[in-house]
């Protein structure tokens, strides 16, 4: 069970969220309207993760990628999930740059595959990264990096680290078996020249740094 | 023939009639134009009685010229332009005019035209009617000679010869034939003149046509932006949400006794909605994307560029972020040159160059890529581009070639 705080203004999505998320048997500890109420919040409660409209009041611009960005910074053990009815790279950018340690980007529709949702919350919340598959995919895209290298299987298992999942999430979505994975992912980084000893959260990170000069 | 035509042509007399008027307005206005000026100047120490004197002699001449300008063009057919609305300053009380109507140059253009008004209709007159009498007169001379008694006509105790009668009189044909054009050329010099007093400079003229042109274009632009919105919502998502509807509506029927069939029909709404919500994603994008608001063009050109099915190098550099306007035009001509190349060009890559030089200067856009040319600037897209950006007075230039490449250059004043 996770404890959550949510902040979006609409109440439609807000209620909606809210009994997502209890359904699925995590307990709302605040659901806020605006950054500030959010922020009052998690000082007062301290919850696992966050999630968080983009586009809040008062400005309706990008209020609450500034308040992940401020939550990040203060309270490092809570997760912020931010959710966009639009993903940009540039905002991907900002967010995991430093650290892709608890921090999740999705589009609004995600919420939608309820049990991929949930998953990419618990990652998140457990220090892990969830980055939507259209940034990744803009990432890859825009990457300088001679990605030409790779096989076409060994790109999709690239992208799909980058969305932060884990060997055995990876193996489960391409229908293959862990060891094919971990076969794919040494071949990547050989390839690639990054150092093949790095696992879990620290494997994003190499992976995101190469894709894009993500500072670290 | 067209001399002669010129005679009883309604244009010559009303010419004529033009120059008469003119001399009786003129008349007039001198003496309310003058007085009131030198009054208003003598009194403007008292700043309470010259002020609004004088404010209300150049109302006077303010209207003067727009009486004016609709008599030119009644009585000779000329427009005389009249200055766009909002390029003269105005009056402070209706009365008191403003330090920037008094050191305008139009406003004293006006006062001189209505002091000149009438001594030049005058002298106008005076000219065309002279050379109409002149010409009556010898042509009338032979007659003359004829109805007198005695002989005819004597000069200095001599008769005149009949000849010579006649050769005046042929003269006289001469001069009568010369009148018409005489009155037309002193209406076209008038107007000239009364252009240069009441109108604004051709320059301005000529750049309120140019506005007026593109202005038609951008509503329209906007008209065809506004369709297109509207056809991709019908066909779009609102076709989609009334299938999602529709399947939820069936599931609910099939629940009590098909439960495998109503979580079927579920599952499809369920792809349904998503897809709905990836159009009305895309179709907002198109319009203006939030990014370009919150970080500027470079953001918002990334992401398209990431978008594109074509590797796209994008290369921005501006030190200063330009207005919202010029930031969403330069954003759409990158977008619709961008879905140009991947519909049309057959290119392996592109390239999309931003460059601003200085504040207020000018935002260079180029995008470029290697396919087969043969982009039509008359075509929809391009045109409607073209249009965009005239409407901030920017410059569009398409360079395609058939076998390639084509290259894209928007200028975009910042």
């Amino acid at each position: 069970m996770l404890r959550v705080a949510i902040a979006e203004d609409s109440v439609l999505l807000r209620e909606g969220l809210t009994r997502l998320l209890a359904e699925a048997g995590h307990e709302v500890v605040a659901a806020a309207t605006d950054a500030e109420a959010l922020m009052r919040a998690v000082e007062a409660c301290t919850p696992d993760v966050c999630v968080i409209d983009v586009r809040m009041p008062p400005t309706f611009t990008d209020e609450g990628l500034r308040a992940a960005l401020v939550i990040r910074d203060r309270w490092p053990d809570t997760g912020v999930l931010v959710l966009s009815q639009w993903v940009e790279e540039r905002y991907a950018i900002e967010l995991i740059s430093g650290s892709p340690h608890g921090v999740g980007y999705l589009l609004k529709d995600r919420v939608a595959d309820v049990s991929e949702f949930l998953d990419a919350l618990r990652r998140v919340a457990e220090g892990g990264s969830a980055l939507d598959p259209e940034v990744v995919a803009q990432l890859l895209a825009r990457s300088r990096s001679p990605l030409s290298v790779l096989t076409s299987r060994e790109r999709e298992v690239l992208a799909l680290m980058a969305e932060g999942r884990s060997n055995s999430a990876i193996a489960e979505t391409m229908v293959v078996s862990g060891g094919a994975v971990g076969k794919h992912i040494n071949s990547i980084f050989s390839k690639l020249g990054l150092v093949s000893d790095e696992h879990g959260h620290r494997r994003v990170l190499a992976v995101l740094h190469y894709l894009n000069g993500v500072t670290s | 023939m067209y001399f002669v035509r010129d005679l009883v042509s309604p244009r010559t007399w009303l010419a004529f009639i033009h120059h008469f008027i003119g001399v009786c307005v003129g008349a007039l206005v001198v003496w309310i134009v003058v007085p009131g000026l030198v009054i208003g100047a003598l009194g403007l120490p008292v700043a309470m009685i010259g002020l609004p004197i004088l404010g209300a002699t150049l109302r006077f001449t303010d209207w003067f010229a727009r009486a004016e300008r609709t008599r030119f063009a009644v009585t000779l057919g000329e427009q005389i332009p009249a200055w766009p609305a909002g390029t003269r300053s105005g009056y402070r009380l209706r009365l008191v005019p403003r330090l920037t109507k008094l050191s305008e140059r139009a406003t004293w253009r006006e006062v001189l035209y209505a002091v000149a008004r009438g001594p030049l209709s005058a002298a106008a007159a005076f000219v065309s009617l002279g050379v109409w009498a002149i010409g009556l007169i010898m042509v009338m001379l032979p007659l003359f000679d004829w109805s007198l008694p005695g002989g005819g006509f004597h000069v200095d105790g001599r008769a005149l010869h009949e000849s010579k009668a006649v050769l005046v009189a042929v003269a006289g044909v001469l001069v009568l034939l010369a009148a018409p054009q005489v009155t037309r050329g002193l209406a076209v010099a008038d107007t000239m003149l009364a252009r240069r007093l009441l109108g604004p400079p051709s320059s301005l003229a000529a750049r309120v046509a140019e506005l007026e042109l593109s202005r038609e274009r951008v509503v329209d632009a906007a008209e065809t932006e506004r369709r297109r919105i509207e056809r991709d919502l019908h066909d779009g998502a609102q076709q989609r949400l009334v299938a999602l509807a529709m399947e939820l509506g069936r599931a609910k029927a099939r629940f009590g006794d098909d439960i495998d069939a109503a979580r079927d029909l579920v599952d499809s709404a369920h792809a349904q909605a998503k897809a709905a919500l990836t159009e009305l994603r895309d179709l907002v994008r198109g319009v203006h994307p939030p990014v370009l608001t919150d970080r500027g063009l470079d953001a918002a050109l990334s992401g398209l560029a990431a978008r594109s099915p074509i590797p796209v190098d994008v290369h921005v550099d501006m030190p200063v972020r330009p207005k919202p306007l010029i930031e969403a035009v330069a954003y759409f001509v990158v977008a619709e040159a961008l879905t140009n190349v991947a519909k049309h060009s057959r290119a392996s890559q592109a390239k999309v160059v931003v460059e601003g030089h200085g504040y207020p200067g000018v935002l260079a856009i180029m995008i470029s890529d290697d396919g087969v040319g043969g982009a039509d600037p008359q075509g929809a897209g391009l045109s409607g581009l073209a249009s965009r950006v005239s409407g901030v007075d920017g410059r569009l230039t398409v360079e395609s070639p058939y076998g390639g490449p084509t290259i894209i250059a928007a200028e975009l004043p910042c």
